[in-house]
């Protein structure tokens, strides 16, 4: 009796087979974990200043010490964590909404329709984003909500290029070509033949993209441009970190260190699955 | 060839108009005058000042006036800075910002071709996983984060480097180029590895061994042309990324460039200089992507004949 094995349960075996990326995967549901429970597991109010106790480095009281204006350090991180993620998450949801409609439709129908749709990603591509993000946020005011449309307004660019070629190499088979025949409709096509298909690629790029956004906001907020107090990012912990360097070196490193040990689970991750899903396309 | 080459200039130029015009009614629909201050100022003198600055003509005038100077290469008054032309301000600040940027460049290509080649020819040996597990510390550590470590560590800590300036102390150029270049030594080097070991893999370089060519002659002569191809191409990205780095190096390492200014200028709602600035990266990364792409054309034989 041969097992039977699924692309999924095959790609599942993979993705345990690479320990970077496990480890990676399981830092990071800690982290959401702690994200999401920050307001039980935080030992101190994130907001409560205690001016005459300023700035005191880690001690058993305070894990990670406390900043200029004696707020623990260690809450902060972890209600920055759920900022950081937040919008890590979000804006990479919202270009994968629009870049795997852009990528089915323009895919699917091919023809005119597919080269006006992909001469406009051509164009917007060229396009110096980092640059219109940063004057979205000086003209219309340092808005969270505007920030995760503005990085993912940027983000889905790829996405669509990636989704229009897993389209029109799977509009051609044949179980495709049999369902048409069938004269299945549009919209029962995209949702049972082809979105499943594609799903693999989709998600080895959604994970990769989350890493990018999330250092493209803690850019924004070390700016100054970004989150706004008394709401803390990441970005904004570090900001006030470098700030505050010289004397209280703490503020910056334990800031810094989260954010780049996060950054590499996310990436060691997406590059796990993206070996386990296809392994033809790891060429690094 | 050459047509591809003219169809890509083609597109490059409306795309630069295009940005030109949206940020210019961008920044027009940001709310409040640029003379908005908190000293009350008399509606006359208002008048004057907008009259001077062309801001009493209809709007699809200013537009076309603004357009018009802009090809001639007059990025107009700086509204906070009176007596000081945008253009003025962008040719003070960007002979620095480029000096930065080639410095930047220039540590990055040597420290990640060179060791992303080591790492594709010493494949899966030492020399491949320590410096691949550096360059991804490269690409998770941001350059905001590794630029003031970099400050803790040298400047304050070691005391042997400057913490800040440009061109004043000895040495205070190395922490801001290492600083803007890491970053780009990491992907280049991920790059480089993963175009070599393509390119490593090819018939052609089957072919050179057999012939009995030495191997340091089949990876200079045979394999960097492709091999580095991918790197060529990042490279007109990269710029765009080395523009925005140069903001927060320029604000780290206080250097008087352009990347500084326009962060100023965003802080101090200057708008006619955001405005200058923005069409002026925009156009300059524009013309980088254009540049990259016609070298990845020329280094690609089989485009070359099309």
């Amino acid at each position: 009796m041969i097992e039977q094995s699924s692309l999924w349960s095959d790609a599942w075996r993979r993705l345990l087979a690479n320990k970077a990326a496990v480890a990676g995967g399981l830092l990071l549901i800690i982290l959401i974990f702690l994200a999401i429970f920050a307001p039980w597991i935080a030992p101190h109010s994130y907001a409560y200043q205690n001016l005459e106790l300023g700035a005191q480095p880690p001690s058993e009281e305070f894990f990670l010490g406390t900043d200029t204006l004696g707020r623990d350090l260690f809450s902060r991180i972890l209600y920055g964590a759920r900022v950081s993620l937040l919008v890590g998450f979000v804006a990479t949801g919202v270009a994968l909404i629009i870049g795997v409609s852009w990528g089915i439709v323009a895919g699917y129908f091919g023809g005119r329709i597919d080269s006006i749709m992909m001469r406009i990603v051509d164009v917007l591509y060229g396009l110096p984003f980092i640059i219109f993000i940063i004057l979205l946020m000086v003209i219309f005011g340092r808005n969270i909500w505007l920030l995760f449309a503005a990085i993912g307004a940027v983000e889905w660019l790829t996405m669509a290029r990636i989704v229009r070629g897993q389209v029109l190499t799977i509009k051609n088979q044949e179980y495709v070509l049999a369902a048409k025949a069938m004269g299945v409709t549009n919209f029962h096509m995209f949702r049972k033949h082809i979105f499943p298909n594609i799903l693999g690629p989709i998600a080895v790029y959604a994970t990769l993209t989350i890493p990018q956004v999330m250092l493209l906001e803690a850019f924004l907020s070390f700016l100054g441009l970004g989150i706004q107090p008394p709401m803390s990012s990441w970005g904004t912990l570090i900001r006030y970190g470098v700030e505050s360097m010289e004397e209280y070196s703490w503020l910056l490193i334990y800031p810094g260190l989260t954010f780049t040990i996060t950054l590499f689970a996310l990436n060691f991750f997406g590059d796990g699955l993206r070996d386990a899903l296809d392994p033809k396309m790891s060429s690094d | 060839m050459l047509q591809i080459i003219f169809k890509r200039i083609a597109i490059a130029i409306p795309v630069i108009l295009v940005v030109a015009s949206l940020t210019f009614f961008l920044v027009r629909m940001a709310p409040g005058g640029p003379f908005d201050a908190e000293k009350v100022v008399p509606a006359q003198v208002m008048k004057n000042l907008n009259a001077v600055y062309n801001l009493d003509a209809p709007l699809i005038i200013q537009y076309r006036d603004y357009m018009f100077n802009l090809i001639q290469g007059d990025f107009g008054p700086s509204f906070r800075y009176p007596g000081r032309s945008v253009t003025e301000m962008i040719f003070t600040g960007l002979p620095v910002t480029l000096e930065l940027a080639f410095y930047a460049i220039i540590v990055a290509m040597i420290i990640g071709s060179l060791s992303g080649i080591t790492a594709a020819v010493k494949r899966n040996t030492m020399f491949d996983y320590i410096p691949m597990s550096i360059a991804m510390l490269g690409i998770c550590m941001p350059t905001f984060l590794l630029g003031p470590l970099l400050v803790l560590l040298f400047g304050i800590n070691l005391e042997v480097l400057p913490v800040s300036g440009w061109g004043s102390l000895v040495g205070d150029k190395i922490l801001p180029s290492i600083t803007l270049g890491a970053a780009y030594a990491a992907y280049i080097a991920r790059l480089s590895r993963g175009g070599m070991l393509e390119t490593l893999s090819q018939d052609y370089i089957r072919t050179a061994r057999a012939k009995g060519l030495p191997e340091y002659k089949v990876i200079v002569k045979h394999a960097l042309q492709g091999g580095l191809v991918p790197v060529v191409a990042f490279l007109g990205p990269a710029i765009a990324g080395l523009i925005g780095g140069s903001f927060v190096v320029e604000t780290i390492f206080q250097i008087p460039g352009l990347g500084r200014f326009y962060v100023e200028a965003a802080f101090n709602r200057d708008y006619t200089m955001i405005l200058g600035t923005t069409i002026f990266f925009s156009t300059l990364i524009i013309i980088f992507n254009l540049l990259s792409d016609i070298t990845v054309l020329l280094m690609n034989p089989r485009a070359r004949n099309e």
